[in-house]
């Protein structure tokens, strides 16, 4: 890697100051820094001064009480997949949270650093490939090897998000915390995440000058049951092939509301309207969580390698629809 | 004649003993070569072409080594000559620290003529591609052709006929210890090298001849080495390059390869591609055998593999070319050519039975000539329980569906001349067993001290067995093939019988009776005929005062044997939505003579089920045709398995006879027939190339169902 400085963080206030005369890659920040640390060695980026934010203080709690879950963005995955309120209430983020990666990888990961890790295409990460996302002319993956890629959303940049966890909180309806010079505001996590067409650049709205300060999920209903299922290749490490987080009320058999979101199979955690649609008010069975599952993906433009995401994403969603019903 | 004696005889031989390096290893006590820091010592780097295919322009150092820190910076590649494959060398740096290094190889500057790259063998084989090689026509080599019988004849006696093709993808070593070494220079005649090598003379020749030296001045050590799989013989480049910037800076200098570097040329396994077409008569017998098929070993040669294999085909033929891509090289990978071959043979053997309708296993039985595999077919059948399997594949209930695969296997391993060894007994009753063997994490050590102390009735702890290094000058060869153990085993036998002779000729008249009456016991020795005449070791040694006892042993042919036989069966349940297959056990029956340790046999054996399920649903070097780069030159996108996927492994060490045979190749073999043969049997699909992934059970399910 380049050298850089390192900056040990006291204040947002003191982090937002160092960011807001920098454009993106000069100054960076660094938590757990599992996937930061693999760019810089791989001189994917190369920034001047590293700042870490794991010396703030109180940013690593989680809240849980009748008004719904605060996470501070410095809590670990593993954290996120140990906490007891999580582990009962919001299930599908508990069991994100433990899919990720390996346990040493969990202990130091933190929430902010999952929702604003980079993407894991093999072409994005090699330094000799100058891919349309690192500002070059094309996306390898449009005639390369594309196993990995997206399916759904990917036009011009075909990589797919590779949190576990961000489908799950937008399953859950979480917003976030960002902190920027001109204070904070919040947003729903689900407007958090762009497309490639609106930008092939970054994967979310984040302003260079902001920090991702936490993340809010609003009190579980009665009588919702929720998933997260993931294919992936290998038990771990290993990143999905595709998952889904879906979240269920429940009356009996029949779906009064459901969110269902995919992860690893497009460039931003992919909220299925259509999925939802099709389970929302009605009485779940073999049909309808078949239904449900192919309404999603109809719209998918599989690449030379990657048709068999389709087929599996559907697979994903009816098997948690039935596991809802069940 | 000379024997390892009955079982009943034997204390420690056969039995399951833990590896003395064991808690060393474990502890974190145990050097490899990666962990010696040596005083002065500097860091070596490697800059390697990220393009496939170019000439090479210019090479500008002089940034480099103006750099603080770098001592110095050295051309591998000449100016004028070819790149040939991402990964090879370009220059060579050694620094103060890893990290000056790294920067060091980007200020390199190199000038490169990119010239068209071929990386597939799509690509190389196709109409008008870029011609790679000057020798070979078309990028391909000439056909080798093994022909016999009445290949027309024998397919118009054929009752049922199948036509496939089959496909392995090429699979890297992934040795968990990369290449490497620490070399340093005493004077400017002596060097010393630490290497992580499967062979440490075969190192020590390679370097005395490179840089000019006698043999017996160059020394080189491996006390502990993580994995090497047929990849790690000679210094190769990186051994080379860092004994020249030891001896150019005057300083130790440890050169590693990264993980990347590993992949792209730290050697492989070869690609196989197979189109087959071969017939059996309507009573089960194989008749007809006709195969075409091509392999890359990058830009060598060297992409062979067996086939037919195993089972008897009369009338055959066999055409296999290499195609040459713009990659790194092969390398032998343990069982070069076989489990390749047994996947396409046993699937092809699964293919022709149900088209015979009959049970694969009783096809097997009829065309097997082997028959330590027909008695292995029986046992491994019950282990598994083979009678469980679908009769009609796929026809399992459910989403998750259980299937049954057998699969089976050959090797040699019986070993062969060319080691030195000496047992010393010293006067304190300690006991010395020297060699220039390595051990590469198999167990010889222990093994060593297992024969050493049953000879003298002592225990394995009380022998300090010295491996590992050239410097006591008695040489034993590289450790591939499965041969260490039937090379190294029968010179330690007959070593420790000499000088168990020699003490009992010294203690003899002390005992009052012939030598031939004298037997050890537990720690002590006594006459035969008079029991109550005993004496204990330690006593027996002391009367050799200053006189040690060492002697050499010679190779006998008695002890050891060639050839093993094994076969496995493997349960996978496979989830017919997700495309997911999980390996519920594997039952591994392997021939392996006269297993000195069983526990460290039963070892090799786990892992060489290990890597072939690895093979078998994981492993593929991705190549990237534009690019003419490795995708996935890590851990992460090329994938092993890890403690999720190893399933249950019923091991079992099949006693055939009481002489050594190595059986380090063999346990991978018949491990991604098996389990292939197992997935079709619980889906009802088969999946002809490897890995099966679960892009390809959805789609080939997806088929199906249209």
């Amino acid at each position: 890697m380049e050298k850089f400085s390192y900056v040990n963080a006291t204040s947002l206030e003191q982090v937002t100051a160092l960011l807001s005369d920098s454009g993106w890659g000069e100054v960076m920040l660094i938590a757990g820094g599992t996937d930061l640390l693999a760019e810089l060695k791989e001189y994917v980026e190369t920034p001047k001064t590293l700042v870490n934010l794991k010396t703030l203080p109180g940013m690593d709690a989680i809240e849980a009480d009748a008004s719904g879950l605060k996470i501070g963005a410095l809590a670990t995955v593993a954290d996120i997949a140990r906490h007891p309120t999580i582990q009962h209430h919001y299930t599908v983020l508990a069991q994100a949270a433990g899919s990720v990666a390996t346990p040493q990888i969990r202990n130091v990961g933190t929430l902010g650093g999952n929702l604003c890790q980079r993407p894991r295409c093999w072409y994005y990460r090699d330094e000799s490939t100058d891919c349309l996302k690192k500002g070059g002319d094309i996306c390898y993956a449009v005639d390369g090897l594309s196993k990995y890629h997206a399916i759904l959303g990917g036009d011009p940049v075909y990589i797919v998000h590779p949190s576990d966890i961000a489908p799950a909180l937008i399953a859950l309806g979480a917003s976030l915390k960002i902190v920027g010079p001109e204070g904070e505001k919040t947003m729903s996590l689900e407007e958090f995440f762009t497309l490639p067409a609106a930008n092939p650049f970054r994967e979310n709205v984040l302003e260079p000058n902001e920090v991702v300060v936490e993340v809010q999920v609003p009190p579980a209903k009665p009588n919702t049951k929720s998933f997260y299922l993931k294919a992936r290749e290998k038990g771990a490490p290993d990143f999905a092939l595709a998952s889904v987080a879906g979240v269920f009320e429940m009356d009996g058999k029949t779906c009064k509301s459901a969110s269902v979101v995919l992860g690893g199979v497009a460039p931003a955690p992919w909220r299925s309207k259509e999925a939802e649609a099709a389970l929302t008010g009605k009485m779940v069975d073999d049909t309808v969580s078949k239904q449900a599952g192919a309404d999603a993906v109809k719209d998918a433009q599989p690449l030379n390698d990657n048709a068999y995401k389709v087929t599996l994403t559907q697979n994903l969603i009816s098997r948690a629809a039935m596991m809802a019903a069940s | 004649m000379a024997s390892w004696g009955e079982a009943s005889e034997s204390r420690l031989i056969g039995k399951r003993i833990p590896r003395l390096s064991g808690r060393d290893k474990v502890t974190g006590k145990a050097k490899y070569t990666f962990d010696i820091n040596r005083p002065g010592l500097l860091y070596g780097r490697i800059l390697r072409s990220e393009v496939a295919h170019a000439n090479v322009v210019g090479v500008d150092l002089s940034e480099a080594e103006a750099l603080p820190g770098v001592k110095a910076v050295i051309q591998i590649v000449e100016v004028g000559k070819k790149i040939r494959y991402q990964g090879q060398e370009i220059a060579a740096v050694a620094a103060e620290t890893d990290d000056i290094a790294k920067d060091a190889l980007r200020l390199i500057h190199v000038d490169l003529e990119e010239l068209p790259h071929v990386v597939t063998e799509a690509d190389a084989m196709a109409e008008g591609a870029p011609q790679i090689r000057d020798d070979w026509a078309g990028n391909q080599s000439d056909p080798n052709v093994r022909e016999e019988g009445d290949l027309a004849g024998g397919f118009a006696q054929a009752a049922v006929e199948v036509e496939a093709t089959y496909h392995a993808p090429v699979q890297t070593h992934v040795c968990l210890e990369t290449h490497g070494h620490v070399a340093e220079w005493e004077d400017e005649q002596n060097l010393t090298v630490w290497a992580s090598t499967q062979g440490v003379f075969g190192v020590r020749n390679d370097l005395a001849g490179s840089f000019n030296l006698p043999a017996n001045q160059v020394r080189v050590i491996t006390e502990h080495m993580g994995g090497g799989f047929g990849s790690k013989f000679g210094p190769g480049v990186e051994g080379r390059t860092a004994a020249d910037l030891a001896r150019i800076t005057g300083r130790p200098v440890k050169l590693m390869l990264t993980r990347k570097a590993e992949h792209l040329v730290a050697g492989n396994r070869p690609s196989m591609t197979q189109h087959v077409r071969a017939g059996a008569t309507g009573d089960g017998r194989l008749i007809a055998y006709d195969m075409k098929g091509h392999g890359t070993g990058g830009i060598s040669s060297g992409a062979g593999f067996q086939a037919p294999y195993v089972y008897h085909v009369p009338n055959r033929r066999a055409e296999r070319v290499n195609v040459a891509v713009n990659v790194g090289n092969q390398r032998a990978m343990r069982a070069p050519g076989h489990p390749q071959g047994a996947f396409a043979m046993d699937s092809l053997m699964d293919e022709l039975a149900e088209k015979l309708g009959m049970n694969p296993l009783e096809f097997r039985r009829i065309n097997d000539p082997n028959e330590t595999r027909q008695a292995q077919y029986t046992l491994g059948a019950q282990e598994i329980g083979w009678h469980r399997r679908n009769s009609t594949p796929g026809s399992g209930k459910g989403v998750k569906k259980r299937g049954i695969g057998v699969g089976s296997g050959q090797w040699g391993g019986g070993g062969g001349r060319g080691t030195q060894a000496r047992v010393t007994i010293n006067s304190d009753g300690t006991v010395e067993a020297v060699t220039g063997t390595q051990d590469i994490g198999t167990g010889i050590r222990t093994a060593i001290a297992i024969i050493v102390a049953e000879e003298f009735g002592l225990t394995p702890t009380d022998i300090m067995v010295k491996v590992g290094d050239s410097g006591p000058g008695l040489p034993s060869g590289g450790s591939g093939g499965s041969q260490t153990t039937a090379s190294v085993a029968p010179v330690i036998k007959t070593a420790a019988a000499a000088a168990k002779q020699k003490l009992f000729e010294r203690i003899a008249p002390q005992l009052n009776a012939p030598v031939g009456d004298l037997r050890v016991g537990n720690r002590t020795i006594y006459v035969v005929s008079d029991r109550t005449k005993t004496i204990k070791w330690e006593l027996a040694t002391g009367q050799l005062g200053m006189d040690s006892i060492s002697e050499g042993g010679e190779w006998d042919e008695e002890l050891r044997q060639g050839g093993v036989a094994g076969t496995q069966f493997a349960e996978v349940e496979v989830d017919t939505e997700i495309g997911e297959v999980r390996v519920i056990k594997i039952v591994a029956v392997q021939d392996c003579g006269l297993a000195i340790n069983r526990l460290t046999t039963e070892s090799q054996i786990n892992g060489g089920v290990i890597m072939g399920l690895g093979q078998a649903l994981l492993e593929e070097r991705f190549m990237d045709a534009l690019t003419g780069r490795m995708l996935n030159a890590n851990l992460e996108d090329y994938k092993v398995p890890g403690t999720f996927e190893i399933p249950e492994i019923k091991s079992i060490v099949f006693d055939t006879h009481r002489k050594v045979t190595g059986v380090g190749e063999p346990p991978c073999i018949p491990t991604p027939g098996a389990i292939a043969n197992a997935v079709y049997n619980a889906i009802g699909v088969r999946i002809r190339e490897l890995p099966i992934t679960p892009d390809k059970i959805l789609t080939a399910l997806a088929e199906k169902k249209a």
